[in-house]
């Protein structure tokens, strides 16, 4: 298991649990970019196990994953960048990761306070 | 469990302070040291963190966050920044995968700058007071932070570790993080720069492989160069490799046991 997705997935229960103390959680909407580093299924098979004994716990996780974008400094145009490598259809490699990056938790759906 | 990162640490960090010895460091103890970055007090305590939110109740309803995941360490992160410049102090991160020569690195540039510029470094390990003996003997005041079993330094750690450094206004701060070359890259520590160090005993196409750490990174210090006529390394394609990550990086080659390449590092603190 890569800790990377462990980590992401208790910061977001830590950050849920510090905002909606009170509450059952019954959907969780994040946002997790192509080009974050992070993966999806990994955050998947965390979070259960990390949500027990929490608000999320039982919570069905929703993830969007925003495709990569580059920002070409040759020739100023962007374009879809399918990993962290991309190089720019102008053949430039000078290229800065403009979008894909996002890590976000966009909302949760709650059903009631406890 | 770690609270950010799943690193299962099994309680919290633990810190060590090792003072340089009296003849290494001009330290003025004059100087007045406000408590702390402090990490755990305006922020954490605010009301408004929760009272805005709403209270459903029997139904569901939709709570937009919108919050960056890792918000909490970069809002520490930017307190310690603050709290830095307000002092003048010039704080580094320091990253690489175990082995690659941070810490004598660092041993050689105290011992090279500590006469004319005061420097003192927090000490990121899972275990061991190891590091920070040797910094404190070339005469660093040095930190320890020992993780247990945690991968990197993050900001409340880095927040601690600075009050207990109480590093005089002016002075450089070196950060020493975790060995590795992959979780460190998530965590801002409030540091002005990020210099990731990597060694040519290590492969060429290390940025290839670790593209978030060296995408981060403002400055890369390939070591060990002595040891170029004995390993298969080609300068050339490891900076064609950075660069391809980061437009643009530095590379200074350097060997921190040797001494080669240490001013052009030497010059690029003084510009940081």
């Amino acid at each position: 298991m890569s800790v990377h997705e462990l980590a992401v997935t208790e910061s977001v229960i830590a950050a849920i649990s510090m905002q909606l103390p009170d509450s059952q959680v019954a959907v969780v909407h994040l946002e997790i970019g192509r080009l974050s580093g992070v993966m999806p299924d990994a955050v998947r098979f965390c979070f259960e196990l990390a949500g027990e004994g929490t608000c999320v716990e039982g919570a069905r996780l929703d993830i969007t994953e925003p495709e990569g974008t580059g920002s070409c400094a040759s020739c100023g145009t962007s374009f879809p960048a399918r990993d962290a490598l991309a190089v720019c259809p102008c053949g430039s490699a000078d290229v800065t990761i403009s979008g894909g990056a996002e890590l976000t938790i966009k909302a949760v759906e709650v059903t009631d306070d406890v | 469990m770690c609270e950010t990162c799943g690193c299962d640490a099994a309680g919290a960090p633990r810190l060590t302070t090792l003072p340089a010895p009296d003849h290494a460091l001009g330290r003025d103890t004059a100087l007045g040291h406000d408590p702390a970055p402090g990490r755990d007090t305006a922020h954490d305590n605010d009301p408004a963190h929760d009272h805005d939110r709403p209270h459903g109740r029997d139904h569901a309803h939709v709570v937009p966050l919108g919050q960056r995941v890792l918000a909490h360490n970069d809002d520490l992160a930017g307190r310690n920044r603050a709290w830095l410049a307000e002092r003048g102090v010039l704080a580094l991160n320091m990253m690489s995968s175990p082995g690659s020569g941070k810490t004598t690195l660092l041993e050689r540039t105290v011992a090279d700058l500590g006469p004319s510029r005061p420097v003192s470094v927090i000490e990121g390990d899972q275990e061991t007071l190891l590091d920070a003996r040797r910094l404190a003997a070339a005469g660093a005041r040095t930190v320890q932070v020992n993780t247990g079993s945690g991968c990197h330094l993050d900001a409340a750690m880095v927040a601690d570790a600075l009050t207990a450094l109480e590093a005089p206004d002016g002075s450089t701060v070196f950060i020493e993080n975790v060995g590795n070359l992959v979780c460190p890259a998530l965590f801002d520590l409030g540091e002005r720069a990020r210099v990731v160090l990597m060694s040519v005993t290590e492969g060429a196409d290390k940025p290839l492989k670790y593209p978030h750490m060296f995408r981060g990174a403002d400055v890369l210090l390939l070591n060990k160069i002595d040891l170029l006529p004995y390993v298969d390394f080609d300068v050339d394609a490891c900076r064609d490799a950075a660069r391809r990550v980061r437009p643009g990086l530095s590379l200074l080659p350097v060997s921190a046991t040797r001494g080669d390449g240490l001013d052009s590092w030497y010059d690029w603190l003084a510009d940081a």
